[in-house]
């Protein structure tokens, strides 16, 4: 194990000055099915490692009608996974983090932790973009909202300033005639990582597609939404046709790289048959 | 810099003094030289240093020491009885020849009493995905699954005291 120095900060105004004063060295830590990892095997320079886990108030996760699933920086993988209601309400997530990991790790590993580690192929970003999460950043000016979409840059890259920290994530309540799916592929079906990963969530509306987001994770360097598949389908009646044109409109919307756990191409064509089967299980249409 | 922690360990609390940035693993097969806890990938992939953690099972690679402190840890040494009276999951790994080699055994053993301590009668579903984070490469895993289901119905018969 590489040396690090170690901090368990009681507010996230200690956190946020430690990460400021500290500079580029010094790393939150939640889970740290990630971080210490790196640290392990030097693919990260880490000198101080700032624990948020005495930090009250962050172990958050709570569901009502008007604001919808709410998620601490505290709360774990697993949590989310055996909730009652994220298995009811959202089983997109609940199916994306049931498929990270081990049970060890997702006992330790956080959802904001997945997300703010910016993996392109992180399995929890595509269901929470696709369901519009917006996540609560706070800082010692005040905390701002910021839709997880515009959170990624690039691999392992967001929006953060030094300073700012991801306190939680609130996901919209699931609105009457909507559906929500996230199909993972990858090499094995467990402890992997998303070879590709599409997760569509629809507003139904008369056997039209009233509203469709549709997120595509592990083939461009940030999770990305398909938006020229969705104008595609937005107000349209769902048929097969209709849906096998999205398909092929969201694998030209990809930009997948060639690496050790599959090529572009193949990459490219599965996202043109998880679209495909995503939106045929969403909209109940015939198979 | 070194810190003082106080840890639950199998029941006994244990005070020692541990690096900040040393992990669980490292503490008690060092520290505390309870060495049952087996080190194979050390970084969270392989499940073979498995325990649980404040009633929770967890890779002791990916945890700190110093997170523990004022917590409780059990490991395979807490589980049995006595020296010469195996618990219900290690008599059964016996049995059914649920090890081989061995190393992978004390976290199979850990993240199976997690399991049965939840849901003590898992599917056969249940007690793969369960058992999906410990890695073995001698048994093909068969006579793993066996023995974790021989264990849960003899626990069922009679549960312990």
């Amino acid at each position: 194990m590489r040396r690090f120095r170690y901090y368990a900060p009681n507010s996230l105004a200690e956190a946020s000055r430690l990460l400021r004063e500290l500079g580029e060295t010094a790393s939150l830590f939640a889970g740290g099915t990630d971080l210490l990892v790196e640290i392990r095997e030097e693919l990260r320079t880490c000198a101080h490692v700032i624990d948020i886990k005495k930090i009250p108030d962050l172990h958050e996760l709570s569901f009502d009608e008007e604001r919808g699933l709410r998620v601490g920086a505290q709360t774990t993988a697993r949590e989310i996974e055996i909730s009652p209601v994220v298995r009811t309400r959202y089983p997109n997530l609940a199916s994306a983090v049931a498929a990270l990991g081990s049970i060890q790790v997702r006992n330790r590993a956080t959802l904001v932790g997945n997300i703010c580690r910016a993996s392109p192929s992180a399995d929890t970003l595509p269901p929470l973009i696709a369901d519009g999460a917006v996540l609560t950043i706070w800082s010692e000016d005040g905390e701002r909202s910021l839709p997880i979409e515009r959170f990624f840059v690039g691999p392992g890259r967001t929006v953060l300033a030094r300073g700012e920290i991801v306190a939680g994530v609130t996901i919209p309540p699931p609105r009457p005639a909507s559906a929500r799916i996230y199909i993972k592929h990858g090499r094995r079906k467990a402890m992997e990582l998303a070879t590709v990963g599409v997760a569509v969530s629809v507003d139904r509306h008369a056997g039209a597609c009233a509203d469709v987001r549709i997120a595509l994770g592990a083939v461009a360097p940030t999770p990305i939404r398909a938006l020229r598949a969705e104008a595609a389908l937005r107000g349209n009646r769902v048929t097969p046709r209709l849906i096998a044109e999205a398909a092929e409109i969201a694998m030209s919307e990809a930009t997948p790289i060639s690496n050790v756990r599959a090529s572009a191409g193949y990459r490219r064509e599965m996202v043109g048959v998880l679209t495909r089967r995503a939106l045929e299980a969403v909209t109940g249409a015939p198979q | 810099m070194t810190r003082d922690l106080s840890i639950t360990i199998n029941g006994e609390e244990r005070e020692f003094a541990v690096a900040e940035f040393r992990s669980l693993l490292d503490a008690l097969r060092n520290e505390i030289g309870l060495t049952g806890t087996k080190k194979g990938c050390d970084v969270g992939d392989c499940g073979a240093c498995t325990v649980i953690l404040n009633g929770k099972p967890v890779n002791a690679c990916l945890v700190l020491a110093v997170e523990a402190d004022g917590g409780a840890v059990e490991t395979i040494e807490g589980l049995q009885a006595a020296p010469d009276k195996p618990s219900p999951l290690q008599e059964s790994f016996m049995v059914h020849g649920g090890a081989q080699c061995g190393f992978c055994t004390p976290g199979v053993i850990m993240m199976a009493k997690a399991l049965l301590d939840d849901n003590p009668e898992p599917s056969e579903h249940d007690i793969r995905f369960a058992l999906a984070g410990n890695i073995c490469r001698c048994t093909g895993y068969t006579k793993i699954f066996d023995a974790v289901r021989a264990a849960a119905d003899e626990m069922r018969k009679a549960p312990a005291p």
